[in-house]
């Protein structure tokens, strides 16, 4: 890597540091959920983001409020990066009422429509053309929002990624395409199953979008790509695809270890952690540690107490078992 | 307006109402647009309504109804058109996993309130993999309103209520019937979801049909009436919401059910309907439920062998004469 800057040009000081505690809140609910997990209170599956939170902090600091995201299976952090308290999320993986999704969801569904988050998909690529809708919803309003799609590189080989793409590219719709590049499918190396080195941003010409690779645990240049990509949207220059490079903490899934993947590279990201790389920049802004320390013990403070929150919430309702089906809040079918 | 039109002209009647009234709905499918459809459902509203109303796709089945989501999801009502029914297979992630799950694994967050349009149904000889009834294929899914009108004023009627429903609607038009003709929609024309028509009373046998196993049913009570049996005919214009009150209230005036469907015997929606009766009206029935459906192989393309694939009219007959003299 060259030598750091403070990215002031991007992000000043003051933002930094609240990105930093932004991302460290994100580090330590995924943490509680990983242990939450193994302790029994939080059943089914999860797929932590721990080591992708500046994917998703950069692009939210670049993006206006009544902009929409629609992430993945793997979206705990941004639901929190658009403003879900990881009180709701902890609480809808620990299966309580008070969950964002009233424990209808789960870990794989984490939604907060109010701030624009519209959802978390579980079966791969799926949601890209649903991105792909909002923003031409957003233009047939001429409402200026762009709409944003975060996949994994594993989603590139399935068919709805290139329908998105396609389409998105002929409608010139206000629509990012970013790919959290972690270099896995999944269990398997994302090389060993696609022809091109760079599995989005390779595929990108081919539908005439322009695309860009970036260090996506640099939470300084994610948020300069997703602004610059934002504005040529907002702007009527339609689609852009982003291959954010980042690296997951923890496996794919549960209590997956990880072990297919080689101890020297697993040492090499970890020392580009996304937490660390802000911490070296903050440092070059002047930040002083102690601020920087507080920050963290904030964020140490806000993940504690959503736990115990979480944990104290009552269950779900029987009752909602059976709401929500159709829009006037119930679930009749027949006379 | 003319006094009577076909079931095409009805189709793009009641798209035409509905674009008119409310400019948060839009168009979207493969040849829709200038081409006016390849069945020419659509015909006129290009010239009408222009290029950000009715929107022209590529083939590409998933990104139609993705995109029509993710805008239904965003604050308009989007019309999705999927060509032919048969290629719902293609983008059946959509229709299985995403449109009818996402407000209740949302908690209710989020309202999709989109109408996806096929052309559904056989009797064209288009071979197995255009002709086929697969109303029972999102009959399997809850979180689906499904509407499949059987003559014009209903198709507008129909669009009517599914355009302006909260919840996502699949409806089917069935090309069988596209050339017939009925009489034009009242001005306003509204026919809720889930409310079935008696389209002939009787009270000897009650044919419960659905779309183009409507006609076939009047067809075979005309002949029915010839031997002196009584048979009312109920269309239930949807199968979700599913009107059962109206099919219960028929058998029992007439103690006997025929169900005409014509997707296959084995998983058809025909299977639903006759197991509510025989749980709840088990004591209004003098005979055996019977079933006339689509035999349980793929739809070959000669007409003399669809004929004997799916319903039809003598199979009724058959059925109804069956369970009278029973």
């Amino acid at each position: 890597m060259t030598a750091v800057d403070s990215g002031a040009a991007v992000v000043g000081a003051d933002e930094l540091l609240g990105l930093y505690e932004q991302m460290a809140v994100i580090r330590r609910t995924e943490k509680a959920a990983h242990d939450l997990f193994l302790a029994g209170l939080v059943k089914g599956t999860t797929h932590l983001a721990a080591g992708h939170e500046a994917v998703a902090v950069g692009a939210s600091a670049a993006l206006r409020p009544d902009d929409y995201v629609f992430a993945t299976y793997r979206g705990h952090h941004h639901a929190m990066a658009r403003g879900a308290t990881p009180a709701e999320c902890l609480a809808e993986l620990m299966s309580k009422g008070t969950g964002l999704c009233k424990a209808k969801g789960g870990s794989m569904h984490l939604t907060k429509a109010s701030a624009g988050m519209l959802g978390s998909y579980a079966i791969v690529g799926a949601h890209l053309p649903l991105a792909a809708g909002a923003a031409w919803s957003a233009r047939l309003r001429g409402s200026g929002q762009v709409a944003v799609a975060f996949f994994g590189d594993g989603a590139t080989n399935i068919g709805a990624f290139h329908e998105a793409l396609n389409l998105s590219a002929v409608w010139a719709l206000p629509v990012l395409f970013i790919c959290e590049n972690n270099l896995y499918m999944e269990y398997t190396p994302i090389g060993e199953v696609t022809a091109v080195a760079n599995p989005a941003a390779d595929r990108a010409p081919g539908y005439g979008i322009p695309a860009e690779v970036i260090d996506g645990n640099d939470v300084v240049v994610v948020k300069d790509a997703v602004h610059r990509a934002a504005e040529l949207a907002r702007s009527g220059g339609g689609p852009t695809v982003i291959e954010a490079l980042t690296y997951r903490h923890f496996g794919h899934s549960r209590t997956d270890p990880g072990a297919y993947r080689p101890a020297e590279e697993v040492e090499r990201w970890m020392q580009r952690d996304p937490l660390e790389l802000a911490r070296a920049r903050l440092q070059v802004h002047g930040v002083p540690g102690e601020s920087v320390t507080a920050a963290d013990e904030r964020a140490a403070r806000i993940v504690a107490e959503a736990v115990a929150e979480a944990k104290a919430a009552p269950g779900p309702d029987p009752h909602d078992a059976f709401t929500d089906v159709w829009a006037d809040g119930g679930s009749a079918w027949r006379t | 307006m003319a006094d009577m039109i076909t079931y095409r002209e009805a189709v793009a009647e009641g798209l035409a109402r509905e674009l008119r009234r409310d400019s948060s709905v839009v168009c979207l499918g493969e040849d829709i647009g200038a081409a006016g459809g390849v069945f020419k459902t659509t015909s006129g509203l290009f010239a009408e309504f222009g290029k950000e109303r009715v929107w022209d796709t590529p083939i590409s089945e998933q990104a139609i109804l993705g995109v029509a989501m993710g805008a239904a999801m965003t604050g308009m009502r989007p019309v999705a058109e999927i060509m032919f029914s048969d290629f719902f297979a293609c983008c059946w992630d959509y229709l299985a996993n995403e449109i009818p799950k996402m407000r209740y694994m949302t908690g209710g967050q989020v309202t999709v309130p989109l109408v996806v349009r096929t052309a559904n149904g056989g009797g064209l000889g288009f071979g197995a993999q255009h002709s086929q009834a697969v109303e029972n294929w999102t009959l399997a899914i809850p979180g689906l309103k499904i509407a499949a009108p059987s003559n014009p004023a209903d198709v507008v009627g129909l669009m009517a209520a599914a355009i302006r429903s909260d919840d996502p609607v699949v409806f089917f038009e069935h090309k069988g019937l596209f050339a017939s003709k009925g009489p034009a929609a009242p001005e306003g024309h509204v026919v809720e979801l889930g409310k079935a028509a008696v389209a002939r009373e009787g009270s000897d046998v009650s044919l419960v049909a659905l779309a183009a196993t409507v006609p076939m049913a009047l067809a075979a009570a005309d002949l029915l009436a010839a031997d002196g049996i009584s048979a009312e005919v109920i269309d239930l214009r949807c199968l979700v919401p599913l009107d059962m009150a109206t099919v219960l209230a028929s058998v029992g005036r007439t103690s006997r059910l025929v169900i005409v469907e014509e997707n296959p015997f084995q998983g058809g929606w025909g299977g639903t309907v006759a197991s509510i009766v025989a749980d709840e009206g088990f004591e209004l029935l003098d005979a055996p439920i019977r079933r006339v459906a689509a035999a349980c192989v793929p739809l070959p393309f000669a007409d003399a062998l669809e004929q004997l694939v799916i319903p039809t009219v003598d199979g009724v007959v058959k059925a109804a004469r069956t369970l009278v003299a029973y």
